[in-house]
Protein backbone atom coordinates (compact mmCIF):
# COMPACT_ATOMS: atom_id res chain seq x y z
CA UNK A 1 0.00 0.00 0.00
CA UNK A 2 2.70 2.42 0.93
CA UNK A 3 4.38 1.70 -2.38
CA UNK A 4 1.48 3.12 -4.35
CA UNK A 5 1.10 6.28 -2.27
CA UNK A 6 2.58 9.36 -3.92
CA UNK A 7 6.05 10.31 -2.63
CA UNK A 8 5.21 13.82 -1.48
CA UNK A 9 2.54 12.60 1.01
CA UNK A 10 4.94 10.14 2.66
CA UNK A 11 6.31 11.05 6.08
CA UNK A 12 9.93 12.11 6.07
CA UNK A 13 12.17 9.07 6.27
CA UNK A 14 13.16 8.24 9.85
CA UNK A 15 16.90 7.84 9.32
CA UNK A 16 17.11 11.48 8.47
CA UNK A 17 16.12 12.69 11.92
CA UNK A 18 18.07 9.89 13.66
CA UNK A 19 21.29 11.34 12.26
CA UNK A 20 20.25 14.79 13.46
CA UNK A 21 19.75 13.41 16.97
CA UNK A 22 23.18 11.82 16.93
CA UNK A 23 25.00 14.63 15.14
CA UNK A 24 26.48 16.44 18.19
CA UNK A 25 27.84 13.28 19.81
CA UNK A 26 29.06 11.77 16.56
CA UNK A 27 30.84 14.97 15.49
CA UNK A 28 32.55 15.22 18.89
CA UNK A 29 33.52 11.54 18.84
CA UNK A 30 34.89 11.89 15.31
CA UNK A 31 36.82 15.10 15.98
CA UNK A 32 38.03 14.43 19.53
CA UNK A 33 38.40 10.64 19.71
CA UNK A 34 38.54 8.82 16.35
CA UNK A 35 40.55 11.31 14.34
CA UNK A 36 43.01 11.91 17.22
CA UNK A 37 43.68 8.16 17.52
CA UNK A 38 44.70 8.10 13.86
CA UNK A 39 46.56 11.39 14.17
CA UNK A 40 48.47 10.09 17.18
CA UNK A 41 49.62 7.19 15.03
CA UNK A 42 50.54 9.54 12.16
CA UNK A 43 52.40 11.96 14.45
CA UNK A 44 54.32 9.12 16.04
CA UNK A 45 55.96 8.55 12.64
CA UNK A 46 57.38 12.09 12.55
CA UNK A 47 59.64 14.41 14.37
CA UNK A 48 56.83 16.77 15.36
CA UNK A 49 57.51 20.18 16.81
CA UNK A 50 54.75 22.53 17.81
CA UNK A 51 54.27 25.62 15.62
CA UNK A 52 56.11 24.24 12.57
CA UNK A 53 54.29 23.51 9.33
CA UNK A 54 56.39 20.65 8.04
CA UNK A 55 57.44 17.70 10.08
CA UNK A 56 60.33 15.39 9.36
CA UNK A 57 59.27 11.85 8.47
CA UNK A 58 60.96 9.32 10.74
CA UNK A 59 59.13 6.11 9.86
CA UNK A 60 59.41 3.85 12.86
CA UNK A 61 62.26 5.98 14.21
CA UNK A 62 60.35 7.05 17.32
CA UNK A 63 59.46 3.44 18.08
CA UNK A 64 63.08 2.35 17.59
CA UNK A 65 64.10 5.01 20.06
CA UNK A 66 61.25 4.06 22.43
CA UNK A 67 62.11 0.37 22.57
CA UNK A 68 65.72 1.23 23.32
CA UNK A 69 64.73 3.79 25.97
CA UNK A 70 65.38 2.58 29.53
CA UNK A 71 63.18 5.30 30.91
CA UNK A 72 60.24 3.96 28.86
CA UNK A 73 60.78 0.36 30.03
CA UNK A 74 61.05 1.63 33.57
CA UNK A 75 57.77 3.54 33.20
CA UNK A 76 56.16 0.42 31.78
CA UNK A 77 57.34 -1.66 34.75
CA UNK A 78 56.23 0.95 37.29
CA UNK A 79 52.80 1.17 35.65
CA UNK A 80 52.44 -2.62 35.49
CA UNK A 81 53.41 -3.09 39.14
CA UNK A 82 51.07 -0.34 40.26
CA UNK A 83 48.18 -1.65 38.15
CA UNK A 84 48.47 -5.27 39.26
CA UNK A 85 48.91 -4.40 42.95
CA UNK A 86 46.10 -1.82 43.08
CA UNK A 87 43.67 -4.00 41.12
CA UNK A 88 44.27 -7.13 43.20
CA UNK A 89 44.19 -5.35 46.57
CA UNK A 90 41.31 -3.07 45.69
CA UNK A 91 39.04 -5.72 44.22
CA UNK A 92 39.93 -8.32 46.88
CA UNK A 93 39.23 -5.96 49.76
CA UNK A 94 36.13 -4.60 48.04
CA UNK A 95 34.64 -8.10 47.68
CA UNK A 96 35.20 -8.93 51.35
CA UNK A 97 33.77 -5.55 52.40
CA UNK A 98 30.74 -5.82 50.12
CA UNK A 99 29.88 -9.28 51.44
CA UNK A 100 30.11 -8.04 55.01
CA UNK A 101 28.19 -4.82 54.40
CA UNK A 102 25.45 -6.43 52.38
CA UNK A 103 22.55 -5.80 54.72
CA UNK A 104 21.44 -2.18 55.01
CA UNK A 105 21.46 -0.88 58.59
CA UNK A 106 22.52 2.46 60.02
CA UNK A 107 25.88 0.89 60.82
CA UNK A 108 26.59 -0.47 57.33
CA UNK A 109 25.37 2.79 55.81
CA UNK A 110 27.96 4.66 57.87
CA UNK A 111 30.78 2.22 57.06
CA UNK A 112 29.93 2.23 53.34
CA UNK A 113 29.87 6.03 53.36
CA UNK A 114 33.25 6.23 55.08
CA UNK A 115 34.87 3.79 52.65
CA UNK A 116 33.35 5.57 49.68
CA UNK A 117 34.25 9.06 50.86
CA UNK A 118 37.79 9.21 49.35
CA UNK A 119 36.24 8.45 45.93
CA UNK A 120 34.46 11.81 46.09
CA UNK A 121 37.71 13.78 46.42
CA UNK A 122 40.04 14.68 43.56
CA UNK A 123 43.00 12.33 43.34
CA UNK A 124 45.32 15.26 42.64
CA UNK A 125 44.14 17.12 45.74
CA UNK A 126 44.33 13.93 47.78
CA UNK A 127 47.89 13.55 46.53
CA UNK A 128 48.69 17.01 47.92
CA UNK A 129 47.21 16.02 51.29
CA UNK A 130 49.01 12.66 51.42
CA UNK A 131 52.29 14.22 50.36
CA UNK A 132 52.11 16.32 53.47
CA UNK A 133 50.60 13.60 55.67
CA UNK A 134 53.68 11.49 54.93
CA UNK A 135 56.16 14.30 55.62
CA UNK A 136 58.93 12.89 57.84
CA UNK A 137 59.05 15.99 60.04
CA UNK A 138 55.53 17.19 60.64
CA UNK A 139 53.37 14.54 58.96
CA UNK A 140 50.85 12.61 61.00
CA UNK A 141 51.98 9.19 59.76
CA UNK A 142 55.55 9.72 60.93
CA UNK A 143 54.37 11.09 64.27
CA UNK A 144 52.10 8.10 64.88
CA UNK A 145 54.76 5.59 63.80
CA UNK A 146 57.17 7.35 66.17
CA UNK A 147 54.68 7.14 69.00
CA UNK A 148 54.44 3.38 68.40
CA UNK A 149 58.29 3.12 68.19
CA UNK A 150 58.06 1.82 64.64
CA UNK A 151 60.78 4.10 63.31
CA UNK A 152 60.82 7.00 60.90
CA UNK A 153 60.54 6.68 57.15
CA UNK A 154 60.73 9.16 54.33
CA UNK A 155 58.16 7.24 52.32
CA UNK A 156 58.21 9.36 49.17
CA UNK A 157 62.00 9.80 49.00
CA UNK A 158 62.73 6.11 49.51
CA UNK A 159 63.36 4.08 46.35
CA UNK A 160 61.90 1.00 48.03
CA UNK A 161 58.83 2.61 49.59
CA UNK A 162 57.71 5.29 47.12
CA UNK A 163 55.79 3.01 44.74
CA UNK A 164 54.17 0.89 47.49
CA UNK A 165 53.05 4.17 49.08
CA UNK A 166 51.36 5.28 45.86
CA UNK A 167 49.75 1.84 45.65
CA UNK A 168 48.37 2.22 49.18
CA UNK A 169 46.95 5.65 48.36
CA UNK A 170 45.42 4.25 45.15
CA UNK A 171 43.72 1.42 47.05
CA UNK A 172 42.50 3.84 49.72
CA UNK A 173 41.03 6.10 47.06
CA UNK A 174 39.27 3.52 44.82
CA UNK A 175 38.30 0.79 47.31
CA UNK A 176 34.92 2.34 48.08
CA UNK A 177 34.07 2.75 44.41
CA UNK A 178 34.57 -0.96 43.71
CA UNK A 179 32.71 -1.85 46.91
CA UNK A 180 29.63 0.15 45.86
CA UNK A 181 29.52 -1.40 42.40
CA UNK A 182 29.91 -4.88 43.92
CA UNK A 183 27.16 -4.17 46.46
CA UNK A 184 24.85 -3.34 43.55
CA UNK A 185 25.87 -6.62 41.92
CA UNK A 186 25.11 -8.51 45.14
CA UNK A 187 21.56 -7.14 45.21
CA UNK A 188 20.93 -8.83 41.87
CA UNK A 189 21.66 -12.34 43.15
CA UNK A 190 18.28 -13.94 43.87
CA UNK A 191 17.75 -14.78 47.55
CA UNK A 192 16.35 -18.21 46.73
CA UNK A 193 19.80 -19.35 45.55
CA UNK A 194 21.11 -18.77 49.07
CA UNK A 195 18.17 -20.59 50.61
CA UNK A 196 18.73 -23.53 48.28
CA UNK A 197 22.46 -23.59 49.08
CA UNK A 198 21.76 -23.50 52.82
CA UNK A 199 19.26 -26.36 52.49
CA UNK A 200 21.94 -28.32 50.65
CA UNK A 201 24.18 -27.88 53.69
CA UNK A 202 26.45 -25.12 52.37
CA UNK A 203 28.05 -23.00 55.09
CA UNK A 204 29.16 -19.39 54.79
CA UNK A 205 32.24 -20.28 52.77
CA UNK A 206 30.28 -22.64 50.55
CA UNK A 207 27.69 -19.97 49.81
CA UNK A 208 30.46 -17.47 49.00
CA UNK A 209 32.12 -19.90 46.61
CA UNK A 210 29.10 -21.41 44.95
CA UNK A 211 26.53 -18.62 44.98
CA UNK A 212 28.08 -15.20 45.60
CA UNK A 213 31.17 -15.34 43.40
CA UNK A 214 29.48 -16.95 40.38
CA UNK A 215 26.58 -14.49 40.72
CA UNK A 216 29.02 -11.60 40.86
CA UNK A 217 31.02 -12.65 37.81
CA UNK A 218 29.76 -9.91 35.48
CA UNK A 219 30.15 -7.20 38.12
CA UNK A 220 33.59 -8.47 39.10
CA UNK A 221 34.63 -8.40 35.45
CA UNK A 222 33.48 -4.80 35.19
CA UNK A 223 35.24 -3.76 38.41
CA UNK A 224 38.49 -5.48 37.39
CA UNK A 225 38.47 -3.91 33.92
CA UNK A 226 37.79 -0.43 35.34
CA UNK A 227 40.47 -0.83 38.03
CA UNK A 228 42.98 -1.98 35.43
CA UNK A 229 42.25 0.84 32.99
CA UNK A 230 42.45 3.31 35.88
CA UNK A 231 45.77 1.83 36.97
CA UNK A 232 47.25 2.03 33.48
CA UNK A 233 46.36 5.75 33.44
CA UNK A 234 48.30 6.42 36.66
CA UNK A 235 49.26 10.09 36.66
CA UNK A 236 47.64 12.38 39.25
CA UNK A 237 49.29 11.07 42.42
CA UNK A 238 52.62 10.70 40.66
CA UNK A 239 52.46 14.34 39.64
CA UNK A 240 51.43 15.66 43.06
CA UNK A 241 53.24 13.23 45.38
CA UNK A 242 56.57 12.21 43.86
CA UNK A 243 56.97 13.95 40.49
CA UNK A 244 58.09 10.53 39.23
CA UNK A 245 60.96 10.28 41.69
CA UNK A 246 63.04 9.29 43.49
CA UNK A 247 65.14 8.80 40.35
CA UNK A 248 62.18 7.70 38.15
CA UNK A 249 61.12 5.01 40.63
CA UNK A 250 57.48 6.11 40.35
CA UNK A 251 57.43 7.49 36.81
CA UNK A 252 54.36 6.01 35.06
CA UNK A 253 53.63 5.80 31.33
CA UNK A 254 51.23 8.75 31.37
CA UNK A 255 53.71 10.77 33.45
CA UNK A 256 56.44 10.03 30.89
CA UNK A 257 54.01 10.90 28.07
CA UNK A 258 53.21 14.19 29.81
CA UNK A 259 56.91 14.96 30.28
CA UNK A 260 57.78 14.26 26.63
CA UNK A 261 54.68 15.98 25.23
CA UNK A 262 54.08 18.95 27.46
CA UNK A 263 57.43 19.62 29.14
CA UNK A 264 59.95 18.78 26.38
CA UNK A 265 57.34 19.34 23.58
CA UNK A 266 58.63 16.31 21.70
CA UNK A 267 55.15 15.59 20.32
CA UNK A 268 56.16 12.85 17.89
CA UNK A 269 57.88 10.84 20.59
CA UNK A 270 55.04 11.45 23.06
CA UNK A 271 52.60 10.23 20.38
CA UNK A 272 54.55 7.00 20.07
CA UNK A 273 54.21 6.53 23.85
CA UNK A 274 50.46 7.27 23.62
CA UNK A 275 50.02 4.78 20.80
CA UNK A 276 51.83 2.06 22.76
CA UNK A 277 49.62 2.84 25.79
CA UNK A 278 46.54 2.57 23.56
CA UNK A 279 47.61 -0.84 22.28
CA UNK A 280 48.40 -2.03 25.83
CA UNK A 281 44.97 -0.97 27.11
CA UNK A 282 43.18 -2.65 24.21
CA UNK A 283 45.15 -5.88 24.58
CA UNK A 284 44.81 -6.01 28.37
CA UNK A 285 41.05 -5.32 28.24
CA UNK A 286 40.53 -7.91 25.51
CA UNK A 287 42.52 -10.52 27.45
CA UNK A 288 40.58 -9.80 30.65
CA UNK A 289 37.25 -10.07 28.86
CA UNK A 290 38.32 -13.33 27.25
CA UNK A 291 39.81 -14.92 30.37
CA UNK A 292 36.91 -14.02 32.64
CA UNK A 293 34.32 -15.13 30.07
CA UNK A 294 35.98 -18.47 29.33
CA UNK A 295 35.26 -19.65 32.89
CA UNK A 296 31.62 -18.73 32.50
CA UNK A 297 29.51 -21.84 33.00
CA UNK A 298 26.35 -20.46 31.40
CA UNK B 1 35.81 -18.24 61.53
CA UNK B 2 33.85 -18.92 58.40
CA UNK B 3 34.82 -22.61 58.38
CA UNK B 4 33.58 -22.90 61.97
CA UNK B 5 30.30 -21.44 60.90
CA UNK B 6 30.17 -23.80 57.96
CA UNK B 7 30.61 -26.94 60.03
CA UNK B 8 28.58 -25.76 63.00
CA UNK B 9 25.09 -26.91 61.92
CA UNK B 10 26.33 -30.39 61.02
CA UNK B 11 28.24 -30.88 64.26
CA UNK B 12 25.59 -29.26 66.40
CA UNK B 13 23.59 -32.41 66.90
CA UNK B 14 26.54 -34.38 68.27
CA UNK B 15 28.08 -31.76 70.56
CA UNK B 16 27.11 -31.63 74.27
CA UNK B 17 25.11 -28.55 75.27
CA UNK B 18 27.80 -26.67 77.34
CA UNK B 19 30.31 -26.91 74.48
CA UNK B 20 27.65 -25.67 72.09
CA UNK B 21 27.14 -22.63 74.31
CA UNK B 22 30.87 -21.89 74.31
CA UNK B 23 30.99 -22.22 70.55
CA UNK B 24 28.04 -19.88 70.15
CA UNK B 25 29.68 -17.31 72.41
CA UNK B 26 32.93 -17.61 70.44
CA UNK B 27 30.99 -17.03 67.24
CA UNK B 28 29.25 -13.96 68.68
CA UNK B 29 32.61 -12.64 69.90
CA UNK B 30 34.09 -13.13 66.44
CA UNK B 31 31.21 -11.18 64.92
CA UNK B 32 31.65 -8.35 67.43
CA UNK B 33 35.40 -8.23 66.76
CA UNK B 34 34.86 -8.10 63.02
CA UNK B 35 32.36 -5.23 63.41
CA UNK B 36 34.84 -3.43 65.69
CA UNK B 37 37.57 -3.88 63.09
CA UNK B 38 35.24 -2.50 60.41
CA UNK B 39 34.47 0.55 62.53
CA UNK B 40 38.16 1.26 63.11
CA UNK B 41 38.92 0.80 59.41
CA UNK B 42 36.05 3.11 58.44
CA UNK B 43 37.31 5.83 60.78
CA UNK B 44 40.88 5.33 59.50
CA UNK B 45 39.63 6.04 55.97
CA UNK B 46 38.53 9.47 57.15
CA UNK B 47 41.68 10.38 59.12
CA UNK B 48 43.41 12.19 56.22
CA UNK B 49 40.39 14.47 55.79
CA UNK B 50 40.04 15.21 59.51
CA UNK B 51 43.76 15.96 59.72
CA UNK B 52 43.60 18.17 56.62
CA UNK B 53 40.87 20.27 58.27
CA UNK B 54 42.89 20.41 61.49
CA UNK B 55 46.07 21.63 59.78
CA UNK B 56 44.10 24.23 57.83
CA UNK B 57 42.79 25.66 61.10
CA UNK B 58 45.87 25.58 63.37
CA UNK B 59 49.01 27.69 63.73
CA UNK B 60 52.31 26.44 62.26
CA UNK B 61 53.86 26.47 65.75
CA UNK B 62 51.11 24.19 67.01
CA UNK B 63 51.68 21.78 64.10
CA UNK B 64 55.43 21.58 64.77
CA UNK B 65 54.88 21.17 68.53
CA UNK B 66 52.21 18.45 68.26
CA UNK B 67 52.53 16.67 64.91
CA UNK B 68 50.81 13.57 66.31
CA UNK B 69 47.70 15.47 67.25
CA UNK B 70 44.76 15.19 64.90
CA UNK B 71 43.05 18.29 66.18
CA UNK B 72 44.34 21.86 66.76
CA UNK B 73 45.44 23.16 70.17
CA UNK B 74 45.82 26.67 68.82
CA UNK B 75 43.18 27.65 66.31
CA UNK B 76 43.99 30.07 63.51
CA UNK B 77 42.44 31.30 60.29
CA UNK B 78 45.80 32.49 58.93
CA UNK B 79 46.01 29.59 56.47
CA UNK B 80 42.57 30.31 55.07
CA UNK B 81 43.30 33.99 54.59
CA UNK B 82 46.74 33.20 53.08
CA UNK B 83 45.27 30.90 50.44
CA UNK B 84 42.47 33.37 49.74
CA UNK B 85 45.16 36.02 49.16
CA UNK B 86 47.47 33.86 47.00
CA UNK B 87 44.87 32.13 44.84
CA UNK B 88 41.79 33.69 43.18
CA UNK B 89 39.48 31.21 44.88
CA UNK B 90 36.18 32.72 43.79
CA UNK B 91 37.32 32.52 40.21
CA UNK B 92 38.66 28.98 40.60
CA UNK B 93 35.40 27.79 42.14
CA UNK B 94 33.50 29.42 39.28
CA UNK B 95 35.82 27.79 36.71
CA UNK B 96 35.41 24.37 38.25
CA UNK B 97 31.62 24.79 38.39
CA UNK B 98 31.43 26.02 34.80
CA UNK B 99 33.72 23.24 33.56
CA UNK B 100 32.14 20.37 35.50
CA UNK B 101 28.56 21.64 35.32
CA UNK B 102 28.62 22.91 31.73
CA UNK B 103 30.31 19.81 30.39
CA UNK B 104 27.97 17.49 32.27
CA UNK B 105 24.80 19.28 31.10
CA UNK B 106 25.92 19.33 27.46
CA UNK B 107 26.97 15.72 27.77
CA UNK B 108 23.59 14.67 29.19
CA UNK B 109 21.83 16.42 26.33
CA UNK B 110 24.03 15.06 23.52
CA UNK B 111 24.31 11.56 24.97
CA UNK B 112 20.57 11.25 25.61
CA UNK B 113 19.75 12.32 22.03
CA UNK B 114 22.22 9.79 20.63
CA UNK B 115 20.99 7.08 22.99
CA UNK B 116 17.41 7.88 21.94
CA UNK B 117 18.26 7.45 18.27
CA UNK B 118 20.08 4.18 18.98
CA UNK B 119 17.36 2.77 21.22
CA UNK B 120 14.24 4.01 19.43
CA UNK B 121 14.80 5.00 15.80
CA UNK B 122 15.49 2.73 12.87
CA UNK B 123 18.08 3.81 10.40
CA UNK B 124 20.69 2.24 8.22
CA UNK B 125 24.08 1.94 9.92
CA UNK B 126 22.69 1.77 13.46
CA UNK B 127 24.73 -1.28 14.41
CA UNK B 128 27.88 0.32 12.95
CA UNK B 129 27.34 3.46 15.06
CA UNK B 130 26.73 1.37 18.17
CA UNK B 131 29.85 -0.67 17.46
CA UNK B 132 31.99 2.47 17.11
CA UNK B 133 30.63 3.95 20.32
CA UNK B 134 31.24 0.76 22.30
CA UNK B 135 34.70 0.61 20.73
CA UNK B 136 35.59 4.06 22.05
CA UNK B 137 34.55 3.03 25.60
CA UNK B 138 38.02 1.56 26.01
CA UNK B 139 39.93 4.63 24.79
CA UNK B 140 41.03 6.88 27.66
CA UNK B 141 41.55 10.51 26.69
CA UNK B 142 45.21 10.33 27.79
CA UNK B 143 45.82 8.40 24.59
CA UNK B 144 44.47 11.15 22.35
CA UNK B 145 45.49 14.14 24.42
CA UNK B 146 48.31 15.32 22.13
CA UNK B 147 46.27 15.78 18.91
CA UNK B 148 43.30 17.04 20.94
CA UNK B 149 45.58 19.59 22.57
CA UNK B 150 46.81 20.65 19.09
CA UNK B 151 43.22 20.96 17.82
CA UNK B 152 42.27 23.13 20.79
CA UNK B 153 45.45 25.15 20.23
CA UNK B 154 44.67 25.71 16.52
CA UNK B 155 41.11 26.73 17.36
CA UNK B 156 42.59 29.34 19.72
CA UNK B 157 40.70 27.71 22.59
CA UNK B 158 43.54 27.22 25.08
CA UNK B 159 42.68 28.95 28.36
CA UNK B 160 38.99 29.21 27.45
CA UNK B 161 35.82 27.58 28.75
CA UNK B 162 34.90 26.22 25.33
CA UNK B 163 38.34 24.59 25.09
CA UNK B 164 37.81 22.92 28.45
CA UNK B 165 34.20 21.91 27.80
CA UNK B 166 33.52 21.04 24.16
CA UNK B 167 36.06 18.24 23.60
CA UNK B 168 34.70 16.43 26.68
CA UNK B 169 30.98 17.04 26.02
CA UNK B 170 30.10 13.51 24.97
CA UNK B 171 30.95 10.17 26.48
CA UNK B 172 30.61 6.68 25.10
CA UNK B 173 29.81 5.41 28.60
CA UNK B 174 26.94 7.91 28.94
CA UNK B 175 25.47 6.95 25.57
CA UNK B 176 25.79 3.29 26.44
CA UNK B 177 24.17 3.57 29.90
CA UNK B 178 21.31 5.76 28.68
CA UNK B 179 20.63 3.47 25.72
CA UNK B 180 20.32 0.51 28.10
CA UNK B 181 17.86 2.50 30.20
CA UNK B 182 15.81 3.68 27.21
CA UNK B 183 15.55 0.13 25.86
CA UNK B 184 13.75 -0.86 29.07
CA UNK B 185 11.02 1.77 28.58
CA UNK B 186 7.96 0.16 26.90
CA UNK B 187 7.55 1.22 23.25
CA UNK B 188 3.73 1.36 23.69
CA UNK B 189 4.22 4.84 25.12
CA UNK B 190 6.01 6.04 21.98
CA UNK B 191 3.37 4.45 19.76
CA UNK B 192 0.54 6.10 21.66
CA UNK B 193 2.25 9.48 21.40
CA UNK B 194 2.92 8.99 17.69
CA UNK B 195 -0.75 8.15 17.06
CA UNK B 196 -1.51 11.49 18.72
CA UNK B 197 0.77 13.07 16.13
CA UNK B 198 3.99 13.45 18.12
CA UNK B 199 7.20 13.57 16.10
CA UNK B 200 10.55 12.11 17.15
CA UNK B 201 11.64 15.20 19.00
CA UNK B 202 8.40 15.29 20.97
CA UNK B 203 8.67 11.60 21.85
CA UNK B 204 12.23 12.21 23.04
CA UNK B 205 11.40 15.37 24.94
CA UNK B 206 7.97 14.52 26.40
CA UNK B 207 8.10 10.74 26.89
CA UNK B 208 11.64 9.40 27.11
CA UNK B 209 13.39 12.18 29.03
CA UNK B 210 10.77 12.54 31.82
CA UNK B 211 10.76 8.77 32.34
CA UNK B 212 14.57 8.66 32.50
CA UNK B 213 15.13 11.03 35.38
CA UNK B 214 16.81 8.37 37.60
CA UNK B 215 19.26 7.41 34.85
CA UNK B 216 19.97 11.05 33.99
CA UNK B 217 20.53 11.87 37.68
CA UNK B 218 22.96 8.96 38.04
CA UNK B 219 24.89 9.97 34.95
CA UNK B 220 24.94 13.58 36.13
CA UNK B 221 26.46 12.57 39.47
CA UNK B 222 29.21 10.34 38.07
CA UNK B 223 30.16 12.74 35.28
CA UNK B 224 30.09 15.85 37.44
CA UNK B 225 32.24 14.11 40.04
CA UNK B 226 34.74 12.85 37.45
CA UNK B 227 35.06 16.28 35.81
CA UNK B 228 35.22 18.24 39.05
CA UNK B 229 38.12 16.03 40.08
CA UNK B 230 39.79 15.88 36.67
CA UNK B 231 43.41 16.93 36.66
CA UNK B 232 45.43 16.16 33.53
CA UNK B 233 42.88 17.75 31.16
CA UNK B 234 42.66 21.21 32.80
CA UNK B 235 46.41 21.02 33.47
CA UNK B 236 47.10 20.71 29.74
CA UNK B 237 44.36 22.99 28.34
CA UNK B 238 44.91 25.91 30.74
CA UNK B 239 48.07 27.70 31.75
CA UNK B 240 46.81 30.97 33.26
CA UNK B 241 45.82 30.71 36.89
CA UNK B 242 42.55 32.55 36.14
CA UNK B 243 41.37 29.74 33.88
CA UNK B 244 42.45 26.78 35.99
CA UNK B 245 40.14 24.48 37.91
CA UNK B 246 40.66 23.88 41.65
CA UNK B 247 42.78 20.70 41.48
CA UNK B 248 45.03 22.08 38.73
CA UNK B 249 45.45 25.42 40.50
CA UNK B 250 46.23 23.88 43.86
CA UNK B 251 49.13 21.84 42.48
CA UNK B 252 50.48 24.99 40.88
CA UNK B 253 50.46 26.52 44.34
CA UNK B 254 52.06 23.40 45.84
CA UNK B 255 54.97 23.52 43.40
CA UNK B 256 55.92 27.06 44.45
CA UNK B 257 58.80 27.12 46.92
CA UNK B 258 58.35 27.72 50.66
CA UNK B 259 54.90 26.20 51.01
CA UNK B 260 52.61 27.43 53.77
CA UNK B 261 51.16 24.14 55.00
CA UNK B 262 48.09 25.65 56.62
CA UNK B 263 47.32 27.53 53.40
CA UNK B 264 47.85 24.42 51.28
CA UNK B 265 45.54 22.29 53.44
CA UNK B 266 42.95 25.09 53.51
CA UNK B 267 43.09 25.11 49.71
CA UNK B 268 42.72 21.32 49.59
CA UNK B 269 39.78 21.48 51.99
CA UNK B 270 38.05 24.16 49.90
CA UNK B 271 38.63 22.10 46.73
CA UNK B 272 37.12 18.99 48.26
CA UNK B 273 34.33 20.73 50.22
CA UNK B 274 31.62 21.24 47.56
CA UNK B 275 31.49 17.58 46.53
CA UNK B 276 32.03 16.35 50.09
CA UNK B 277 29.09 18.42 51.36
CA UNK B 278 26.93 17.29 48.44
CA UNK B 279 27.88 13.72 49.27
CA UNK B 280 26.98 14.09 52.95
CA UNK B 281 23.61 15.61 52.03
CA UNK B 282 22.73 13.19 49.24
CA UNK B 283 24.78 10.05 49.80
CA UNK B 284 22.04 7.95 48.17
CA UNK B 285 22.39 9.76 44.84
CA UNK B 286 26.15 9.26 44.71
CA UNK B 287 25.89 5.60 45.63
CA UNK B 288 23.12 5.01 43.08
CA UNK B 289 25.06 6.87 40.42
CA UNK B 290 28.18 4.80 40.92
CA UNK B 291 26.24 1.56 41.35
CA UNK B 292 24.37 2.11 38.08
CA UNK B 293 27.59 2.10 36.06
CA UNK B 294 28.25 -1.52 36.96
CA UNK B 295 24.80 -2.99 36.61
CA UNK B 296 24.95 -5.64 33.93
CA UNK B 297 23.03 -6.35 30.69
Amino acid sequence: MTVTSPPHSRRRPRWNSAWLFMAPSLILIAVFILEPILQTGWMSLHEWTIGEDSHKWLGVGNYDRLFGDDRFWNALRVTAEYTVAVTVLQVGLAVSLAVRLRRTTWFTTFVRGAFFFPAVASLAVIGVVWHFLLDPQIGLVDAWLGALHLGSYDFLQSEALALPTLIAVGVWKYLGFSMIVLLAGLQEIPAHLYEAATLDGAGRLGRLRHVTLPGLRQTLLFVIVIATINGLQLFDVVYTMTGGGPVFHTESIVMYLYQQGFVYFDLGYASAIAWVLFVIILVVSAVQLRVLRVNDVD
Amino acid sequence: MSTEAATLPVLAQRIPTPVRHVLRIAQRLGAVLSWAALTVAALAMLVPFIWMLGVALRTPADLYAHPASLWPHQWSLAGVSAIARDLPFGRLLLNTFVFAGGTTLLLLWFDSMTAFALARLRFRGRSVVLFIIIGTLMVPFQVTIIPVFLTVFHLGWLDTYQGLIIPRATSALGIFLLRQFFLAIPTDLDDAARIDGANNWQVYRRIILPLSKPALASLFVIQFMALWNDFLWPLVITSQIEMRTLPAALTLFQSQGGVDHAALMAGAAISIAPLAIAFLLAQRFFIQGVASTGVKN
